[in-house]
């Protein structure tokens, strides 16, 4: 794409240079500031510009990672592996682009949304909290140092408790919803960094580059090495929402406040996801023998499951939210199928749905947080009618709930296309059929949805038939920016399976 | 036997990080699962730090070199240590070709912030259950959980 590169040219040689430090250091000066702001909309603006600044050098480092190919910061000029090394390379780069745009577009549609959801004297505050995940998420997809992920995750974690807990103004389950994510979220970052400690008692260096050399070196290292990888997988598995670890999310998803529900649903698990793909296939490597077992028992096996049975849950939920949140543990089950499956197209089909899947799940709770702002409603039944009275919400949610279930020329299509292949290629037939039946259930569980909303006649309120009512423009504008980018997908996935293409092939090989 | 007594760090590791967990999977009361998680977290601190002990290092500090022999091991024994990060005495360094040993500083570094995150965790936990204590009037997560599921029976209207 010749014509993409020359942007860089209007890009400044600093950012290209400093970039990966700016990624962070940005969100997080801004938070501290942010919190001090005077509330209404200074705070809001203040953070807006801040993600529209970091999706610009978000994109740039992409881009300019795609020209020059992987990149390494050197953090306060301290070499590798003794300093901290900021990495952008083929794996990342799209996950960082994602992040920085899910956090900008959500922003967009905070404004309206916070207004209604977030008490005046908390909205600073709120926002200080956004920039600080948003920091936390982006710095441990960018750091190339093992315990720096871990101190970004537990940044992260701990603005997004606080940020759930902020639902408490519409819901009180918002409160024992974030203290039950607190509880685990906790305990997977605390198996987490045991799993590193154990890594550094086995290589001795905290660079995850370093410590993949060391690792092959030792071929695959002792039963120490084994052992970390366990509590590295479970520790992620908890935070990625692996099938029966995922008690917290339906909870957290359903009672967070709208924004940050859209938020979490499209990078909070990608980001784990990102790590459990950099763990698996950089610093470990799937040709030792403990690794393959767990690609094999763990992710798949784990993965089938939790697509069968959080579907099937999906399908008897009443709260239209809940419904979604059991639906995103499914579709972490294809990701980890694509996976486990551990090859190259494969491993580019789990990661082309993680992407996808950001997409097309934040505008999904997009067009349900503009629901309740209208109405007021959460509950599936509610749905009656809303094909007539916010028939540009419900537009976008059908075209998103359809991407869902994987209908052509969509970007649930792309994927699901690209995984059943892959699945074939390796001879995987068992699992072409577990997507086929999956898909099924998300027909089920969208379609009766969608059924209400446009063969039933809205409902009588007080007397009166609801009039149309549809969203203010500030959420609209995201909600079909989200289904318009899930359609492009469907259309035109050259750019997108590329990007994911290149990420498989710098953690498997070409071919 | 002797194996374990001779690591008892990691025995009290073990002892600490199960204790820890159980009480959080095992308790329903919300103040006493949060001690429990703090339990376990500072399991994982004594791990590190136990990871940093190299057998007869000193502290890692730069110090003097003013010669007061060697012990048994054949370590330099080096008396009142004197930090001289800004002077210009003959100091050692630990490393190849030196005989001076220096337990390993990083654990401790990583362990500094870890308790951070750790009483961020906390504290965040306890302000969780004061805020559930004033809409909920109580910290039994069963008595949280009844309510919520007439809550939900109920409907959703506020």
């Amino acid at each position: 794409m010749p014509s993409m590169f020359s942007a860089l040219e209007y890009v400044p040689d600093w950012l290209l240079t400093h970039g990966p430090a700016f990624l962070m250091a940005l969100p997080l000066i801004m938070a501290a500031i942010t919190s001090i702001l005077p509330n209404k909309r200074v705070a809001w603006a203040s953070t807006f510009i801040v993600t529209a600044i970091l999706t610009l050098t978000a994109f740039a480092l992409a881009l300019y990672n795609a020209e020059v190919g992987t990149t390494i910061y050197k953090m306060g000029g301290w070499a590798p592996p003794h300093g901290i090394s900021l990495v952008v390379d083929a794996l990342n780069a799209p996950v960082l682009v994602l992040i920085a745009l899910m956090s900008f577009i959500t922003i967009i549609y905070a404004l309206p949304a916070t207004v209604a959801e977030i008490k005046p004297n908390k909205r600073a505050p709120f926002y200080a909290a956004f920039l600080l995940c948003v920091a936390g998420l982006l710095g441990m997809v960018i750091t190339g140092d093992a315990f720096n992920v871990f101190v970004f995750l537990e940044v992260s974690s701990i603005s997004t408790y606080v940020l759930v807990a902020m639902g408490a103004a519409r819901d009180r389950r918002a409160l024992s919803a974030a203290y039950n994510y607190l509880i685990l979220g906790s305990i997977g970052a605390t198996f987490f960094v045991i799993g590193i400690g154990f890594l550094y008692m086995e290589t001795g260096t905290l660079n995850m580059a370093d410590m993949a050399r060391i690792l092959a070196d030792l071929d695959g290292g002792s039963r120490v090495a084994k052992v970390a990888f366990g509590f590295i997988i479970i520790g992620l598995g908890l935070k990625l929402a692996m099938f029966p670890l995922h008690t917290w999310l339906p909870g957290a998803y359903a009672y967070a406040p709208t924004p940050v529900t859209v938020f979490l649903a499209s990078t909070a698990t990608k980001a784990a996801l990102y790590l459990l793909l950099r763990f698996t296939f950089f610093v470990f490597d799937p040709s030792y023998a403990y690794v393959a077992d767990e690609l094999l028992y763990i992710l798949v096996g784990m993965g089938v499951i939790g697509m069968v049975f959080a579907s099937l849950q999906a399908i008897f939920q009443t709260d239209a939210r809940r419904m979604l949140a059991f639906s995103s543990v499914a579709q972490v089950g294809y990701m980890l199928l694509g996976i486990g499956i551990a090859t190259t197209a494969s491993v580019a089909a789990g990661y082309l749905h993680l992407i996808n899947h950001a997409v097309i799940k934040g505008g999904l709770f997009l067009a349900l947080g503009a629901m309740w702002y209208r109405f007021g409603i959460t509950r599936t039944e509610d749905f009656k009618g809303l094909g007539k009275t916010m028939p540009l919400t419900m537009g976008a949610f059908t075209v998103l709930g359809l991407s869902l279930i994987g209908v052509p020329f969509t970007a649930g299509f792309v994927s699901k296309i690209n995984l059943a292949g892959a699945a074939a290629d390796a001879g995987w037939w068992w699992a072409v059929g577990v997507i086929m039946l999956t898909s099924i259930l998300a027909l089920v569980y969208i379609g009766r949805v969608l059924l209400l909303a446009y063969f039933q006649s809205p409902p009588v309120v007080n007397g009166e038939v609801v009039v149309r009512n549809e969203a203010p423009l500030m959420m609209l504008i995201p909600m079909w920016i989200l289904a318009l980018t899930s359609i492009f997908i469907g259309v035109e996935s050259d750019a997108v399976v590329g990007a994911a293409t290149r990420a498989a092939e710098l953690l498997l090989g070409a071919g | 036997m002797s194996e374990l007594f001779s690591q008892y760090n990691y025995v009290v590791v073990i002892i600490l990080m199960m204790t820890g967990l159980y009480t959080v999977f095992a308790s329903r009361n919300l103040i006493k699962k949060l001690a429990g998680l703090s339990v376990f977290q500072t399991s994982v601190f004594l791990l590190y730090i136990t990871i940093g002990k190299v057998s007869g290092g000193q502290p890692p500090i730069l110090i003097e070199d003013k010669g007061y022999g060697a012990d048994k091991d054949g370590h330099a024994l080096l008396d009142g240590p004197i930090q001289l990060a800004a002077g210009d005495g003959s100091y050692i360094l630990p490393g190849p070709g030196t005989d001076v040993l220096y337990s390993n500083p990083l654990p401790h570094v990583l362990i500094l912030t870890a308790i951070v995150v750790g009483v961020a965790t906390l504290s965040i936990g306890l302000a969780l259950t004061v805020r559930i204590r004033e809409v909920y009037h109580t910290i039994e997560e069963d008595e949280i959980q009844n309510m919520d599921f007439v809550y939900n029976l109920e409907g959703t209207a506020d």
